[in-house]
């Protein structure tokens, strides 16, 4: 299933002040894999993912996308070389239309300027044209709820649920290779999460994205990853099948702690 | 969801006259004997007194007192009846309470004669003068002072407090004649132009007294109109509003374009029957227009306060001004020509967009307050060089850049001696900025601009280069400003660093908040209202008598703007959304707008389409 790496990390660290997020990670993703991250809460998930899409500097190491280091790029050229991600407390343009909010997510892929714009030209049109429809193509991913009458409305209106999935979709606008989920279930109900996690399969069946995802929902974690890494006070602990990771006593003491007779 | 749709089927019952929210009363009523006081202080009966609404009863000046009994009277009682609570009947509570407030407030006001009457304070309060004593006593001693106060404060207050109890159709008579009177009183240069450029001077004779105020038939019939107009005239523009509204299609295109073309035509026709005066006026509201709608696009759109936007403006007006004029500083070389304005206006442009990126580079990557203080200082810092003696030679110091020509278009020379060809040249210009804002607003640009304002570093994360969007926006801004200025030049014919300080960048920013940031109609009606109305930094609006008292309008006109509209006069649509998102809220679920997570649960795909 794997095809060739992607996606390489190495010997990464991040220290903020004295604390290390982050130490000594190594880390590779191939293409079309989905590859879960998971550990207790504080241990570095989304400093993780801050640092591949450029929002944090590692302080050592490097991060390899298809043979070039990200090391030193802003976050947009991070999106505009593959990588989309979204947030684990949903980060949407509240006031802008939902329709907006995925054509504004293409402009790294779009290029009209100041010309275009005033002259409306014909290639600004077709511009244009270009990202509407994209942008109806991935709400179209969610079937009928982010599209029909809802293109014109805010996002502020949606519901908790479908902003989740409005994210989704403005990462998948920026036409990437890897998409980058900061729990993409967190407080979605159960009929919800099913639904989901089905979709997550489709992003790499039908659309062709590789996907790392940080996730605390075990379920979701188990039906949809190839491989799983666990992370602990910025280190890796385990790494391998859900199934290998779930019955790790490493993993198992990180999250519930060392069996009584041996703490004490 | 719809039995408490009905908000006046089911009102409590009136309370009781005594049954009052007596510390809130005697709030209102100590707040309004200090603003009564305050505005005597600060001179505004005294230095608005010239200015007459309806010669001899009423002047600017008295109406400056009057209005505030009467308002916070009104203001004691009103509620905010929100979804879902049910309000009182209104009722003989409302006049109490009106009417203590307004008798506190009279009393605070004969207080201060009394005081003025024995004590002198004129040392530290300047106003605090026998003229300000003869105007309030009405010269006719103090004890007919304080009673005349007291029972004027009563009775408006009584007033306020009745505008609750009354009906609604008493209640639109009476504001519609107000506003009517007071409407034709402040536009009154403006009406007499029109009366007198269209052959019809025997209207603006009966209606206005001859040294100023309407005269007394003239504010009857004034009244009436409004009356007759809010009766039966109202209704018919509502239909007509709503029935443009609802046109769809090639239709509304039609009708956008017939509107479009009557603002044109009215463009060029209006100043043609206007006399000097107010085509200057109009001309001071183009150049502001031009302004506010460059910061719109900073400030508005891209969501970067900009404090110091005057910089761009003088680097328009200065770089007009060396190029073009016959006196400019000593320094500059014999080969330096002399050229026409339309080729300033080129250099302008480069000269503007540099700096522009100058300025922009260095800030562009701070956010928020920083970059606002930033800006203050760049601002100041281009004010500070072109003043210098450093530059002196090239830029002339204090004494500026003095004899620059007009624009000579061939066939007439637009310049300052004729504010009506200068208000047509400032008319395509801020043409051409409306369309540079309506195409940016809704292109690939003004998405990753509304992108920026709402979230920064989503934004960036979203692949949208921040620093050179940002930059982008300073640009356009500082090419209109720009403009502005280079207009600026022509029309008064001298530049000075004084006619670029400080104030200047604030009361654009005033004008752009105050109109309604993110709108360009927003943007012109601020314009008009500001500057037209109250006046802009040094020049004078229709109210010239308010100069004095200006900057206390806007600052006051700002905090209640903050506090009760925060979203303008014109709001944009997005911006008064996310100001009053909680609002929104509850009206898009009223409608069945807003998706709840049940419909999921039930396996409906589609959701509740709208009612």
């Amino acid at each position: 299933m794997s095809g060739e790496r992607l996606l390489t990390i190495k010997n990464l660290s991040v220290t903020f002040g004295g604390l290390h997020a982050l130490k000594d990670l190594n880390f590779h993703v191939d293409e079309g894999e989905i590859v879960s991250v998971i550990g207790p809460n504080g241990a570095g998930k989304t400093t993780f993912f801050n640092m591949i899409s450029g929002m944090v500097t590692p302080t050592a190491g490097d991060i390899i996308f298809r043979g070039e280091s990200l090391l030193g790029l802003d976050p947009n050229q991070v999106t505009a070389r593959g990588i989309a991600r979204t947030f684990q407390n949903v980060r949407l343009f509240a006031n802008m239309t939902i329709l907006e909010n995925v054509m504004v997510a293409q402009h790294c892929r779009t290029k009209q300027g100041l010309w275009g714009s005033l002259f409306n030209t014909a290639s600004f049109k077709k511009e244009e044209e270009e990202i509407r429809e994209w942008g109806e193509h991935v709400l179209g991913f969610f079937g009928s709820r982010l599209i029909g009458y809802r293109l014109e409305q805010p996002a502020s209106v949606l519901s908790y649920a479908n902003r989740r999935r409005l994210e989704i979709a403005r990462s998948m606008a920026t036409k990437p290779t890897v998409i980058l989920l900061d729990e993409p279930v967190a407080g979605m109900n159960p009929k919800e999460t099913e639904e989901l996690t089905g979709l997550i399969g489709k992003l790499r069946s039908e659309w062709g994205f590789t996907i790392v995802m940080i996730e605390h929902d075990m379920k979701v974690v188990r039906d949809v990853s190839d491989r799983v890494v666990v992370l602990d006070h910025g280190e890796t602990i385990a790494q391998g099948s859900y199934e290998e990771v779930s019955t790790n006593p490493e993993v198992i003491e990180a999250y519930l702690g060392r069996p009584a007779e041996e703490a004490s | 969801m719809s039995a408490t749709m009905e908000p006046t089927s089911d009102l409590l019952g009136a309370r009781g006259p005594l049954d009052q929210d007596w510390r809130k009363v005697i709030n209102y009523g100590l707040l309004t004997a200090l603003v009564l006081m305050f505005i005597s202080l600060a001179n505004m009966p005294v230095g608005l007194d010239s200015r007459k609404i309806i010669e001899p009863l009423l002047s600017m000046g008295y109406i400056s007192l009057l209005w505030v009994p009467a308002a916070l009277g009104y203001a004691v009682t009103s509620e905010k009846v929100l979804e879902g609570m049910v309000a009182h009947k209104k009722g003989a509570r409302e006049l109490v309470a009106g009417l203590i407030v307004g008798l506190i407030g009279g009393g605070g006001l004969g207080l201060l004669i009394v005081l003025i009457d024995n004590f002198d304070l004129r040392d530290p309060l300047v106003n605090w003068s026998p003229q300000l004593l003869a105007l309030l006593t009405f010269d006719e001693g103090i004890g007919y002072g304080v009673g005349f106060w007291l029972m004027a404060g009563a009775a408006l207050g009584l007033f306020g407090g009745a505008a609750h109890v009354v009906s609604a159709t008493v209640r639109k008579v009476v504001a519609a004649a107000i506003l009517w009177i007071l409407a034709f009183s402040v536009f009154e240069t403006v009406i007499s132009d029109i009366s007198e450029g269209i052959q019809l001077e025997w209207l603006a004779d009966e209606l206005y007294y001859v040294r100023g105020g309407l005269s007394q038939q003239g504010a009857v019939g004034v009244a009436v109109v409004g009356i007759l107009f809010a009766l039966f005239g109202r209704e018919h523009v509502r239909e007509a509003k709503q029935s443009f509204q609802s046109l769809e299609g090639e239709k509304r295109t039609r009708a956008n374009a017939i509107m479009l073309g009557s603002c044109v035509v009215a463009t060029i026709v209006l100043p043609m029957v206007l006399g000097r005066i107010t085509n200057e006026l109009l001309a001071n509201v183009g150049l502001f227009v031009l302004l506010a709608l460059g910061l719109n696009i900073v400030v508005g759109l891209a969501g970067i306060l900009d404090l110091g936007y005057v910089a761009f403006f003088a680097v328009g007006g200065y770089t007009t001004a060396i190029l073009t004029s016959s006196n400019r500083g000593e320094s500059w070389p014999d080969w330096m020509p002399h050229t026409h304005w339309f080729v300033a206006l080129i250099v302008v442009v480069v000269f503007a967009a540099l700096s522009g990126l100058f300025i922009g580079a260095p800030v562009i990557r701070m956010r928020g307050d920083y970059l606002a203080i930033v800006t203050l200082g760049f601002g100041e810092i281009i004010r500070l060089l072109f003043l210098s003696d450093w530059l002196g030679g090239f830029t002339g110091g204090a004494q500026g850049v003095t004899n620059i020509p007009g624009v000579d278009l061939g066939f007439v020379e637009v310049k300052g001696t004729d504010p009506r060809a200068i208000f047509y040249l400032v008319a395509v210009f801020c043409a051409f900025a409306i369309y540079v804002s309506w195409r940016l607003e809704k292109s690939r640009i003004g998405r990753a601009w509304m992108a920026i304002r709402e979230d920064e570093s989503v934004a960036e994360a979203m692949g949208i280069n921040t620093v050179n969007a940002k930059l982008l926006a300073f640009v356009v801004g500082a090419v209109l400003a720009a403009f502005s200025g280079a207009i600026f030049a022509a029309k008064v014919g001298s530049v000075f660093p004084t006619s670029f300080i400080i104030l200047v960048s604030i009361v654009i920013l005033v004008v752009v908040i105050v109109g309604g940031m993110g709108n360009i109609y927003g943007v012109i009606a601020g314009a008009a209202v500001l500057i037209g109305v109250l006046g802009g930094p040094k020049q004078p609006g229709l109210l010239a008598e308010f100069s004095e008292f200006k900057l206390l309008i806007y600052g006051a006109l700002l905090i209640w703007m903050m506090l009760k509209r925060p979203e303008g006069l014109v709001p944009n649509v997005r911006r008064s959304r996310e100001l009053h998102q909680e609002e929104f809220l509850q009206d898009a679920w009223l409608k069945g707008h807003v998706d709840t997570d049940d419909q999921d649960e039930l396996g409906d795909e589609g959701g509740v389409a709208p009612a």
